[in-house]
């Protein structure tokens, strides 16, 4: 049914409504806000996991890692054998005033040596606080949340599964 | 005259002056947290302490400090007037505005007449301000507030003079004692026809055309800063005070309630008032501004053919009842 005034009728008793219920604001200085486990807040460096393979600095698309490593060479580990040689990490520095927050490194870093946390609040005054050497890195690994669980009904993890097929076999993993 | 005679006189317009100040300022903050709360927000939290309440008091503070800027091309001596004759209006209405049995700062015989005829001044301080800013915007937003004060006019005082014919009297007081329960439906149309041509007068929105801060900046305000700006802002809100008050007393009984009428008059006006005033400023969260074509249309093949019905109607009932 139509009749004169339906509209005006319809947004007063829409704000009516809309008062009665809890207010969406989130009181964020005085409350901290829930971040899911993803957030992309800033991007931690486990350097011990880190084998300066230079992976996530090409894949970056605005360039803002920085890796100087150098190579060290061990001793054979037989008597007779090859030396080793390992690459040594001298700086990791991720520039987050350049940073889009794409997560490409940590997509493509095969030994898990980057991780999203949600931390935020990193602000500085000068642009150039805002490239994080590996130290600063190092700390924010501490805030890094432990993964979101699977969802119900989800596949097994690809390790989970290879891991219960080698048990099966009755070989190593 | 007496001491005692002064000193009543005194304390009467005390009683008036601290209205005049503190009831805009309630309205302004039921404003603030009502329209935030229609919106799924907070409206302000930190000023004072406790849910923001001394917002406007922190408002008021900053205007003070602000620099108060004539443009070169005004009219300085308009321009500076121009908040007064808006604002204080509406603080002569309010003593003439009975809150109680017998209880009145100013009992006028022609109590009404006074009512929109002064109100009515107040309009002025707007188009002396878009006149006087040298500011094309400005002066669109003065001539619009012209158009609407035409057009607003005429329904305003037919509804007002529907209750006259109703009470047989002009006088505020006189009115409110003649006031009946089913007035309430015998008036209902002046009611609504005073009510939104009150708004349109005080150009609160939807009828904000003449402010229209999207389109003409802030019309006739545009060039207003600091304390004369906080004036203007104050006039509207105690505009929406008087305009409150005004339709309690006329259409809802004024200092009348359900029990207690002669100690609880006051509470039960101010209840009245406060319910109003959400009214307004529930209908401003809730409606998009009109046109000015729709502004007239509405005032022209509405309000004022709703308002002669209603003229009608009372004069009907009237004789049949006589």
């Amino acid at each position: 049914m139509r009749f004169y005034g339906k509209g005006i009728l319809t947004g007063l008793a829409v704000t009516l409504r809309a008062m009665t219920r809890r207010a969406v604001t989130r009181q964020y200085p005085e409350v901290r806000p829930d971040l899911p486990p993803r957030s992309r807040g800033v991007i931690a460096l486990l350097e011990e996991n880190c084998t300066s393979c230079m992976l996530c600095a090409r894949e970056c698309p605005d360039w803002c890692i920085y890796i100087e490593s150098h190579k060290e060479t061990l001793p054979p580990a037989t008597e007779g054998g090859r030396e080793r040689s390992r690459n040594v990490l001298d700086r990791f520095a991720i520039d987050f005033s350049l940073c889009m927050y794409c997560g490409i490194c940590i997509e493509v870093c095969p030994f898990d040596a980057l991780f999203w946390t949600p931390e935020f609040e990193y602000a500085e005054h000068d642009i150039a606080e805002l490239t994080h050497e590996r130290d600063v890195l190092r700390e924010w690994m501490w805030t890094v949340p432990p993964p979101p669980a699977l969802d119900p009904g989800a596949e097994r993890p690809k390790e989970v599964v290879d891991a219960l097929r080698a048990a099966a076999e009755g070989r190593p993993a | 005259m007496t001491v005692a005679g002064v000193l009543d006189v005194v304390l009467r317009l005390v009683l008036v002056v601290g209205a005049f100040l503190l009831l805009p300022l309630l309205v302004g903050q039921l404003e603030h947290k009502a329209m935030a709360h229609m919106q799924s927000r907070v409206g302000p939290m930190y000023a004072g302490g406790f849910h923001g309440w001394a917002q406007l008091v922190a408002d008021g503070v900053k205007f003070v400090q602000k620099e108060h800027v004539v443009p070169t091309a005004a009219d300085r001596t308009v321009f500076s007037l121009a908040p007064a004759v808006a604002l204080l209006p509406y603080l002569l209405v309010l003593a003439a505005v009975p809150v109680g049995p017998g209880l009145v700062a100013v009992d006028l015989p022609a109590g009404l007449f006074f009512a929109l005829a002064v109100l009515s001044v107040s309009v002025l301080g707007s188009i002396m301000a878009g006149w006087s800013s040298a500011n094309k915007y400005a002066l669109l937003g003065g001539m619009r507030t012209a158009a609407q004060l035409l057009a607003y006019e005429l329904p305003l005082v037919l509804a007002g003079s529907s209750v006259v014919m109703a009470a047989g009297t002009l006088s505020l007081s006189g009115i409110v004692l003649a006031w009946r329960p089913w007035w309430l439906v015998w008036q209902a149309a002046a009611a609504v026809v005073f009510f939104v041509s009150g708004l349109a007068e005080l150009a609160r929105p939807p009828f904000d055309m003449p402010l229209a801060d999207s389109e003409i900046v802030l019309g006739p305000l545009t060039e207003y800063t600091g304390l004369r700006f906080a004036l203007f802002m104050l006039a509207e809100y105690a505009g929406i005070v008087v305009l409150c008050a005004l339709t309690a007393v006329l259409f809802l009984g004024g200092w009348r309630g359900p029990f207690g009428d002669a100690s609880l008059g006051p509470i039960w006006l101010l209840a009245k008032i406060f319910l109003l005033a959400f009214v307004v400023i529930w209908v401003r969260v809730s409606t998009p501004r009109l046109r000015s074509d729709q502004l007239q249309r509405l005032a022209w093949l509405v309000l004022v053919p709703m308002s002669l019905g209603q003229l009608a109607l009372t004069g009907v009932v009237k004789v049949v009842t006589s």
